[in-house]
């Protein structure tokens, strides 16, 4: 259960864009993991909030793109989807493959809140 | 570094739903930032890298599950070298000394990290850790993960290759069942083959297939740490592999174990088209 660290450094992550754009909070973060990462999304949905309590994230929504498995085949050239145990080429079965897709572990997106709230 | 490497990514699939959304009241503005998330870990692993290499250190991370036979291979491969290679170890467990007093006990110096329940090793304990060994002189640093085949292969430590060690008793099929860890091996040793004739289940040719099959690409030595021909051969390609981290050293050239785990594509900034 490596995910709340993971979800540490994410937030290390976001409160620096946050900085760096003087957001007043972080609104929604998107982030893309792939099985080959070694990340649960379900883990990392429950330490999500543990990691961004009291921080400039606290409520902000997480958003997780699943990137599915693909390898490019070196024999037959083939891009196909595959099982994180099991790369191999799907149209030849041929193992020589290079993974394309499925090693993701980024953060893609923050949406911040600048200015204050107009007072009426 | 990986800031616009544009790897390829699929529809949303999730959304956590969060206890007190707030609705947004001021200005709103989306930063498209792409990076990998373990940003900085991978910072400071860059950084006990640039040390290893200035100090002309090879540096291995030997995962493994716990009992696999990790510090017993330390051992036995410690006094097999008689001094040959001077080596120092990191040990990383969740609690006591008693890996390190092991190692210490074979004559080589060793700095015990206790994780306390954290299940893997970070590149920051890792970088404290080795400001308490004397590095310059030294030729190899081992640095032995936490017993887990899961989260130590999400973390780069700065090393200069991954050896994941798979024991005779735990079964042929471990590498399918935790494909993450066995793709990151550089080196896959299939460890306590005395016990073969006894568990008569566990066949190598199935493990050397399982390893294939999770796009495992590197050498695999069967061994037994009382010696022989695979002992040797671990011997043989930790000595070759000194050799070349020397060379490179020497020539200014870096190197990174073959799969970076928490994503290769995240390191590849420019051979990939933006999106």
């Amino acid at each position: 259960m490596h995910e709340l660290s993971v979800c540490q450094a994410l937030i290390g992550q976001v409160e620096r864009v946050a900085r760096e754009n003087d957001a007043r909070r972080v609104v929604s973060i998107v982030i893309a993991v792939g099985p080959l990462s070694g990340v649960e999304a379900g883990l990392l949905e429950h330490a999500y909030p543990i990691a961004a309590a009291g921080t400039v994230a606290e409520h902000a929504t997480l958003t997780i793109e699943l990137v599915p498995v693909q390898v490019r085949c070196r024999s037959c050239g083939a891009e196909t989807s595959a099982a994180p145990n099991r790369l191999v080429c799907g149209a030849c079965g041929d193992w020589q493959v290079d993974v394309t897709a499925g090693e993701e572990m980024l953060l893609k997106r923050v949406e911040i809140e600048t200015e204050p709230a107009a007072v009426h | 570094m990986c800031r616009d490497c544009g790897c390829s990514l699929g529809p949303a699939a999730t959304r956590a739903p969060l206890a007190a959304q707030l609705p947004a009241a001021g200005r709103v503005e989306t930063i498209e930032v792409i990076t990998a998330i373990l940003d900085e870990n991978d910072r400071v692993a860059a950084h006990n890298r640039q040390h290893f290499d200035a100090q002309r250190v090879l540096a291995l991370n030997l995962m493994s599950s716990p009992g696999a036979g990790k510090t017993s291979l330390l051992e036995a491969t410690i006094r097999a070298l008689g001094g040959r290679l001077k080596v120092a170890v990191v040990e990383g467990d969740l609690a006591t000394e008693n890996d390190a007093d092991r190692i210490r006990a074979c004559g080589v110096p060793a700095v015990q990290i206790t994780t306390g329940n954290a299940c893997h090793l970070d590149a920051t304990m890792v970088h404290d850790a080795v400001h308490d060994l004397p590095l310059a002189g030294l030729d190899v640093l081992f640095i032995e993960n936490v017993g887990n085949l899961v989260c130590p292969a999400s973390f780069d430590l700065g090393q200069h290759r991954n050896v994941t060690l798979l024991s005779v008793p735990e079964g042929d099929d471990k590498p399918a069942k935790y494909p993450v860890m066995f793709r990151a091996a550089d080196l896959a040793l299939i460890t306590k083959t005395d016990l073969l004739p006894y568990i008569t289940e566990f066949s190598v040719e199935r493990a050397r297939g399982a390893l294939r099959q999770v796009g495992f690409a590197g050498e695999t030595i069967e061994l037994t740490n009382r010696g022989g021909d695979g002992f040797a051969a671990w011997l043989a390609w930790l000595e070759r592999e000194v050799v070349a981290q020397r060379e490179r050293a020497a020539s200014g050239q870096l190197l990174r174990p073959s799969i970076q785990p928490e994503g290769a594509s995240a390191h590849t900034a420019g051979s990939r088209p933006a999106r």
